[in-house]
């Protein structure tokens, strides 16, 4: 990539470069090195609390299981947050007044709200009033919190979708005698939701992220088994290690899909959402601003409409 | 509802809210700031370091980041700032906090560089400006406002995420309303509806001030 921050390097700046390089790969080794003996003090790094890891019965027992109520939660999370976002979204696009408006408190109170409130305010809910089996009630909470937050958050995508499309499309799906419901089902979603591809997909990692704060609410997901794995091998630091480390594989897989997706989207000529701005982005998107959609998932919480642009725009 | 103001420190808790919030936003800008540099310098290492370090910590869960802080630093390490053990947890909260955050400022601050073409740095250069010159008056000036709304949203997104500190025992409002909710079952919808209402005082106008801002100061291209 060309760099707008620097010219080409010339023999003395790569020089230079080379020098700051190893400097600063020294104090790196250094640094590993210090967190290293830190924790080798406390005997994190012996053997015998890390081959536990290469027996059957931890993961058939524990990190299995565990790492199953996380895809089971976040897999009805996002079959919810699904129909949510497609219910409010569509609302957000309504030409009733009424129906927007109420559309766009919903998806804002909600996304407004942090996650981990609204699980415990579902938790609690459900407990008091039996609702569920109780052994449903923290599966319940993570995905009532789960699906109110990314719900809203896909309706925004959605909405944005649509916005991005060109006038033309509505105009020809109206002057070939489509209702706009007809116009909006037929011609705007199916693009938009191709267009939303990419930041959808990258909204999965930030919804696995999260079951994790099921934790909090008991729900035994993979974070939770680190305790019960900690107290059978007394070894919790490196279960948590190595919890971390299944999480940042699947999500880097997923984050990567999503880039790959983005790239493809984009080959072919057509618009995408950037991962980085819900509502159109804010500037044209020039070669050298592609990086710019790495920007991470966590800008989706992006609440700025550009300028100019309002909800009467689209049908 | 004044009853609950009356048996409960509401307010109280939403000050170590906004107490964590404001400490870990400036963390995170800094370290945020540091890793972006790595990550938009010329040094081929640097920017290898920068990438695995967003990587990492943009692909971990927040809850598992601030459970290792308890775990490995506070119970197993024993790293401690002060004797004050809940003084000592809301310190390593924010040290969470902040790491976590960095990653999303750092992205943040790359963005707001990706939005100057190429052409302005050229531009630059024919006139004859030298490399300092060109940074100061050309580049990260542009590069800085097109950074506010992505940076306007992470701290949205931070103060939401502080709630997570009740995750290494830290007093703010979401343990609260655990607790509340847990001793009030009859007033739940209450208790939800006032926290939810307090976030969204605390994360509105960040979201209107920031929409202003880049409106404002939007480089026309």
């Amino acid at each position: 990539m060309t760099s707008v921050l620097f010219d080409h390097p010339g023999p003395k700046a790569r020089a230079r470069h080379r020098i700051i390089a190893a400097v600063s790969a020294l104090l790196v080794v250094l640094a590993l090195w210090w967190a290293l003996a830190q924790f080798k003090e406390k005997g994190n790094l012996d053997a015998a609390k890390w081959t536990p890891f290469l027996t059957a019965d931890l993961w058939v027992n524990y990190l299995l299981p565990g790492l199953q109520n996380t895809l089971i939660a976040a897999a009805l999370s996002i079959v919810f947050a699904g129909a949510f976002g497609l219910v409010f979204g569509m609302g957000r696009l309504s030409h009733v007044p009424a129906i927007r408006w109420v559309s766009t408190v919903v998806v804002e109170f909600f996304r407004s709200v942090p996650v981990l409130v609204m699980m415990f305010f579902a938790f609690n809910l459900y407990a008091h009033n039996g609702v569920f089996r109780s052994d449903l009630n923290p599966l319940a909470g993570v995905v009532t919190g789960l699906t109110l937050y990314n719900g809203a958050v896909v309706a925004e995508l959605l909405r944005s979708g649509v916005g991005s499309l060109p006038k033309g499309q509505t105009e020809a799906g109206l002057a070939i005698g489509l209702s706009r419901g007809q116009t909006l089902r037929s011609v705007l979603l199916p693009q938009a939701i191709t267009a939303m591809l990419p930041a959808l997909v990258s909204q999965l990692v930030v919804i696995l992220k999260d079951t994790a704060l099921g934790y909090l609410i008991t729900y035994q997901e993979l974070l939770n088994k680190f305790q019960q794995i900690g107290s059978y091998k007394s070894n919790p630091v490196p279960a948590l290690i190595v919890i971390a480390a299944i999480f940042i594989v699947i999500n880097y897989a997923l984050t990567s899909l999503a880039s790959y997706l983005e790239r493809r989207t984009r080959q072919r000529g057509r618009a995408t959402i950037p991962k980085g701005a819900i509502g159109p982005a804010p500037v044209d998107t020039q070669p050298i601003a592609r990086a710019l959609h790495d920007a991470d998932e966590e800008v989706l919480h992006e609440r700025y409409r550009a300028p100019g642009r309002t909800d009467d725009e689209h049908p | 509802m004044g009853e609950l103001f009356a048996s409960y420190n509401i307010l109280g808790a939403f000050g170590l809210t906004i107490l964590l919030a404001v400490s870990s936003a400036i963390g995170s800008l800094l370290i945020g700031t540091v890793v972006a540099i790595m990550r938009v310098s010329p040094i081929d290492f640097l920017n290898k370091v920068g990438a695995f370090y967003v990587n990492i910590v943009r692909n971990t869960p927040l809850t598992l980041i601030i459970v290792f802080c308890n775990i490995g630093f506070i119970v197993n390490l024993g790293m401690s700032f002060t004797n004050d053990i809940a003084r000592n947890n809301i310190i390593w909260a924010i040290i969470g906090l902040s790491f976590y955050h960095a990653a999303f400022v750092c992205e943040a601050l790359r963005s707001g560089v990706n939005t100057v073409p190429v052409g302005q740095a050229e531009a630059a250069r024919s006139i004859g400006l030298t490399f300092s010159q060109s940074l100061s008056e050309v580049l990260l000036p542009q590069a800085f406002r097109g950074a506010i709304t992505p940076l306007g949203n992470t701290l949205i997104a931070l103060t939401k995420n502080t709630t997570v500190a009740t995750a290494i025992g830290v007093a703010e409002i979401s343990g609260l309303m655990k607790e509340m909710m847990e001793f009030r079952p009859d007033l739940i919808f209450v208790i939800f509806f006032l926290v939810a209402l307090g976030f969204v005082i605390l994360t509105l106008p960040v979201g209107i001030l920031t929409t202003r801002l880049s409106t404002k100061l939007a480089v026309k291209r």
